[in-house]
């Protein structure tokens, strides 16, 4: 470009982006608001109660990998939780207010999230943080969020880390811990291959390290004849599955997410390794495994889709199996789905985002007509009805902890088939494992959760 | 036995150090091409490898696929060099630097926007079923084979290319020197589109070989490019040869770490690269095959 | 601009002060993070554009100075209790400790293969968290208490705190590496980085030049890492990834590699520029792959058009527009364009000795 004409794109592009950079900041300034009155009434006028909350509107807040290494499959479960809410505010919202949920992207990286959390407290103003996902990424939202008192509920992740009602008494986990569902693996693994030689392969982070904990409470040292462990920036797993094999293991309990389950499975086809796998849930969705798998079916010497290569195995799983439409479960997830997510796949993390909302929902509900936020918080600890959760919460004053079991299955087919009773736990070492007796509920007809 | 598992870690090894050592490649190319470090080399070859499994997944037929996969990169490549890189030629070399990076983000978020986020499956050409010597599984299969064999066939005939066509000595001529080859009459901007061109065909050949192993979504490559970055620079930027050396080099002693230490050794990969790559360029600091530089004073 | 004294620079860095102060009160809290957010980023930002810019050598992977500075002020603040201000200093000098390794170990290095073996540094130095969890916290990170000192008063709100404490440490990088850049020490990594030999054969002890590069910028990643834990109130691996040092690199050169308003500028796009268009694209209600990364392909483009329109940076485009105002300024014109184009300057001579060693091959 000559000199005179470059110079001009120059002030052309110097100007635009400082107009542009006018118009942002005047448009997206806001005025930090003052917490409104804090009477819980039972007058029947909706009243703004509390920040994030207005006559007709609830607005929350959470931080998701959109983008990213993490985000494949994970990106689903966003999403999937605003169907449920489209659908709440179609039939009546929550006692006539509609869920507005802004979620942001953090790519997975914990200095995103600190920015993105303090953007929707600081700036947007929202009520409480729903389904903030992801360890290390949380981690560095919690002291923030506790400590400017925002009901931070249902964390997307596994690590027993939310359960400090001392220290966080605004944060509450949701889905099962690692360390109790590596109990309740672990103790299957004891009761029905006593005698065999059993492997871990496990992700080198908190969700492996926990779920070995878990195994290690249950199974005998004397069973375990090797741990691998792999770091998921690197997909060259070959040698951790040489050494699995040299090591003789009939069975290998994997702590691993879904890519890293089929990497494993393809690597032993290539070995002519076949041990049995016992699969975390969070690695074991036979729609994604099977997706996974599907362009090597007929290569492994399955001669229809994806589906030979999950058969058997083994996994745990604390909401209704997907493929049971006599559920009432999923057969109001799967209707919600179709009408207002209908592109994503009707997978675990669909089904995992539409319970968690459902849950969130059912807490609002109780927390009143004009909550404040320490009426969530309080609503929660009070004990939630367990939903499409299999196995009861634990949420109480002194326990912040979500779904407390999980039942064993069998993915047979492409889907999950339940083998067994619930069975629910704690995190202690030598808490006992214990038969749930309870009835599951039944989703509620309109599909709302009733206050 | 500890002798089969030396062979299967060092045959994983050697057919992921194949991947790296066709990302070297298509670096080393357009260095030596250029001048210029493409940083969205794997980036292009994610997106390349998205092309094939539309057109696998539309027809059926997994060769189509390939072959369209490595049309795209030529287009690709020659795109991106005229397009975004040739106005960078004759400014500060960092800025052809920014330019990759941000032509990286932008084919992330595009392969985001027209394909999606979500894992895709990608097949491999051939059997992923171990080959075996009598019973003992030797750790690789036959698409493995077909991996090592692809890249170094793709190697020997871009090195024919060079040494025995007429364009291949145009084009090193123009790196060589590229006003007296504009003196000859080469057309030296087309000698280096032609070369990012090859680079994208190569990077669209790694995209596919590896994304049966890394399953195909907008990040795949990432960080097979660091690999196959340091595997270009541990041989040497200028060398093809260099290139497959560091490559075979990276993948095995990686195959090793991960292989013989257990679980330390996966956290310890990239420290082991890095460890390498540091011996390596405190001995030779322009890469294994460079030649010993004369200092003049 | 042509900031040539002390008393200059200091005024400068005064006035910043005060209207930072100024806007930190005014704006609402999200902007007070948000500036503490920028001057953290100009901490490091400034370090890496003296040493890619002033010295010549690039760098891939600074970030992993960020993260040896921020995870000491972690330790420190967590096992010793130190004051911040004595952990802040503390991480200085281990980052410039590290800087002083990298950059004997880079010492011979130029070029592409500099940039490869930082880019290395970078991707595997968070690894040493996983493999020793015990001390780093492995994936989870290090928690990092930060709180307003009792003196402000129990209102004060702490991302104001956080602002001025980023924002105080900042300025004064900026003042030293100005007072740097215009000293000696800035004059032999100028002369290094255009012709080694010449600058050899003048005296200059070249290799403690380059090494005394690496370890300023270090120091300023360092610091830059310390800001970072307080402000965001955790360390972590996740923090430190390629993605950061690349950042880093990317927001000196748009900024307008080699001078310091380019690392304002340049922080200011990296923070600033992903938020706004997010804002774009969540408001028109498109689906959620598609509008996550609507602003990920913008992003990219605008680094390409910014490297296509200025190409000597923001800053270099400001002074040009600033020029074709005021009419050329004899002082800068030259030493402006001699700078720029001199960043790898030996990779061609090696390669033009090589093949004249080589023959035709």
């Amino acid at each position: 470009m000559k000199r005179t004409h470059r110079l001009r794109w120059q002030a052309a592009a110097i100007m635009t982006v400082a107009a542009l950079a006018v118009a942002a900041c005047s448009s997206s300034s806001s005025s930090s608001s003052s917490p409104g009155s804090s009477s819980s009434s039972s007058s029947s006028a909706l009243t703004a109660s509390a920040p994030g909350i207005t006559p007709t509107q609830i607005l929350i807040g959470s931080h998701q990998p959109l983008t990213g290494p993490a985000a494949p499959g994970y990106s689903e479960i966003a999403p999937a939780s605003a169907a449920y809410f489209a659908y709440v505010n179609a039939h009546g919202g929550v006692y006539g207010r509609k869920i507005v949920y802004k979620y942001l992207n953090d790519a997975y990286d914990p200095t995103t999230t600190a920015s993105d959390v303090r953007q929707l407290v600081l700036q947007d103003n929202v009520y409480a943080l729903f389904d903030g996902l992801g360890t290390p990424t949380h981690l560095a939202a919690i002291s923030f969020l506790n400590s400017e008192k925002v009901p931070d509920v249902f964390v997307a992740s596994g690590c027993e880390c939310w359960n400090q009602p001392t220290t966080y008494p605004e944060t509450f986990g949701w889905q099962i811990d690692y360390v109790r569902e590596g109990k309740i693996l672990g103790q299957y693994v004891k009761q029905h291959f006593a005698g065999k030689k059993v492997a871990y392969f496990y992700q080198d982070d908190e969700f492996g390290m926990d779920g070995v904990k878990g195994l290690d409470d249950e199974i005998p040292a004397s069973m375990v004849v090797s741990k691998q462990s792999y770091v998921d920036t690197n997909v060259n797993i070959a040698p951790q599955v040489a050494a699995l094999r040299a090591s003789g293991a009939q069975v290998v309990v994997s702590f691993s997410i879904p890519a890293f389950t089929a990497l494993l499975k393809l690597n032993s086809l290539k070995l002519g390794f076949s041990p049995t796998l016992v699969v975390s849930n969070v690695g074991s969705d036979a729609i994604t495994l099977s997706g996974l798998l599907e362009a090597f079916a007929k290569q492994g010497g399955a001669t229809v889709n994806g589906n030979q290569l999950t058969n058997g195995i083994i996994t745990d799983g604390y909401l209704p199996t997907l493929g049971n439409m006599s559920n009432s479960w999923i057969a109001l997830f799967s209707k919600i789905h179709q009408q207002y997510d209908p592109k994503a796949p009707f997978d675990g993390n669909v089904l995992y985002g539409e319970a968690v909302a459902y849950t969130f929902v059912q807490s609002m509900l109780k927390a009143g007509r004009n909550p404040t936020r320490a009426d969530l918080v309080s609503a929660i600890e009070a004990g939630l009805p367990q939903g499409p959760a299999v196995a009861p919460y634990a949420y109480s004053a002194s326990d912040h902890s979500g779904i407390t079991g999980a039942y064993i299955g069998v993915i047979k087919n492409g889907a999950l088939v339940q083998e067994g009773p619930v069975l629910t736990t704690d995190t202690s070492a030598s808490g006992p494992i214990t038969t749930y007796t309870g009835t599951e509920q039944q989703a509620p007809a309109s599909g709302i959760p009733s206050p | 036995m500890p002798v089969v598992e030396f062979l299967q870690f060092t045959l994983s090894g050697v057919v992921f150090g194949m991947i790296y050592a066709a990302i070297a490649l298509s670096l080393v190319l357009i260095w030596r091409g250029t001048r210029l470090l493409n940083y969205a080399q794997g980036g292009m070859a994610m997106f390349t490898t998205y092309v094939a499994i539309e057109v696998i997944y539309h027809t059926g037929s997994y060769w189509a696929g390939f072959v369209v996969a490595l049309a795209a990169g030529v287009v690709l490549g020659a795109v991106c060099q005229l397009t975004v890189i040739r106005p960078t030629m004759n400014k500060p070399p960092l800025n052809a630097v920014i330019v990759t990076i941000g032509l990286l983000i932008l084919l992330e978020g595009l392969a985001g926007i027209f394909f999606g986020g979500q894992y895709r499956s990608f097949p491999a050409a051939f059997s992923i079923t171990g080959l075996k010597v009598g019973s003992t599984p030797l750790g690789v299969s036959r698409f493995d084979v077909f991996v090592v064999a692809a890249v170094l066939v793709t190697t020997l005939a871009l090195a024919a290319a060079f040494r025995y066509t007429s364009v291949g000595l145009r084009m090193r001529a123009s790196a060589f020197n590229a006003t007296i080859a504009r003196l000859s009459g080469i057309r030296v901007a087309r000698m280096l589109t032609i070369g990012w061109a090859l680079a994208g065909l190569l990077g669209a050949l790694a995209g596919v070989l590896v994304s049966p192993s890394t399953f195909l979504y907008p990040n795949s490559m990432d960080a097979i490019f660091v690999f196959g970055f340091t595997a270009a620079v541990i041989g040497g930027l200028d060398s093809p040869v260099g290139a497959v050396v560091g490559g075979l080099l990276l993948g095995i002693a990686l195959s090793y770490v991960a292989g013989y230490l257990g679980s330390k050794g996966s956290e310890l990969t990239s420290l082991v690269a890095l460890g390498i790559l540091v011996v390596v360029l405190m001995i030779r600091p322009d890469g294994l095959f460079s030649a010993t530089k004369v200092r003049r004073v | 601009m042509t900031m040539q004294t002390l008393p200059r620079r200091l005024g400068v860095a005064v006035v910043m002060a005060v209207i930072v102060g100024f806007l930190s009160i005014k704006l609402n809290t999200f902007r007070d993070y948000q500036i503490a957010e920028v001057a953290t980023e100009v901490t490091a930002v400034a370090g890496l554009t003296v040493l890619t810019g002033l010295s010549g050598q690039i760098s891939l992977g600074n970030g992993a100075f960020m993260a040896i500075g921020g995870y000491t002020t972690a330790l420190l603040l967590m096992h010793l209790n130190w004051p911040f201000f004595a952990a802040l200093v503390a991480s200085a000098a281990v980052a410039a400790a590290a800087g002083a390794i990298v950059g004997v170990a880079a010492a011979r290095l130029r070029g592409p293969y500099l940039a490869g073996a930082t880019l290395m540094l970078g991707v595997a130095l968070p690894s040493v968290a996983y493999a020793w969890p015990g001390v780093f916290g492995g994936d989870q990170g290090l928690n990092v208490a930060f709180t307003t000192p009792a003196f402000l008063g129990a209102t004060f709100p702490l991302t104001r705190w956080q602002a001025w404490v980023s924002t105080a440490v900042a300025l004064v990088t900026l003042v030293l590496l100005a007072n740097l850049c215009y000293s000696r020490t800035g004059r032999n990594w100028r002369a290094v980085r255009d012709d080694e030999v010449a600058a050899a054969l003048d005296g200059v002890n070249v290799a403690v030049t380059r090494i005394l590069a690496f370890v300023v910028s270090a120091v300023c990643a360092g610091l830059a890492g310390s800001l970072l834990a307080i402000v965001t109130s955790l360390v972590a691996p996740g923090a430190f990834t390629i993605t950061l040092s690349i950042s880093l690199l990317t927001a000196a050169v748009i900024g307008g590699l080699g001078s310091l308003p380019g690392a304002l500028w340049g922080s200011l796009v990296i923070v600033l520029v992903p938020t706004y268009v997010t804002d774009v694209a969540t408001s028109h209600g498109l689906s959620s792959s598609v509008g996550s990364n609507i602003p990920i392909a913008a992003y990219g483009v605008v680094l390409i058009l910014v490297m296509l329109v200025f190409p000597q940076g923001i800053q270099g485009g400001l002074r040009r527009l600033l020029t074709a105002f005021t009419g050329p300024d004899p002082k800068t014109r030259t030493r402006h364009d001699a700078s720029a184009a001199h960043v790898t300057p030996s990779a061609d001579d090696a390669l033009a000795s090589q093949h004249e060693k080589e023959g035709t091959s």
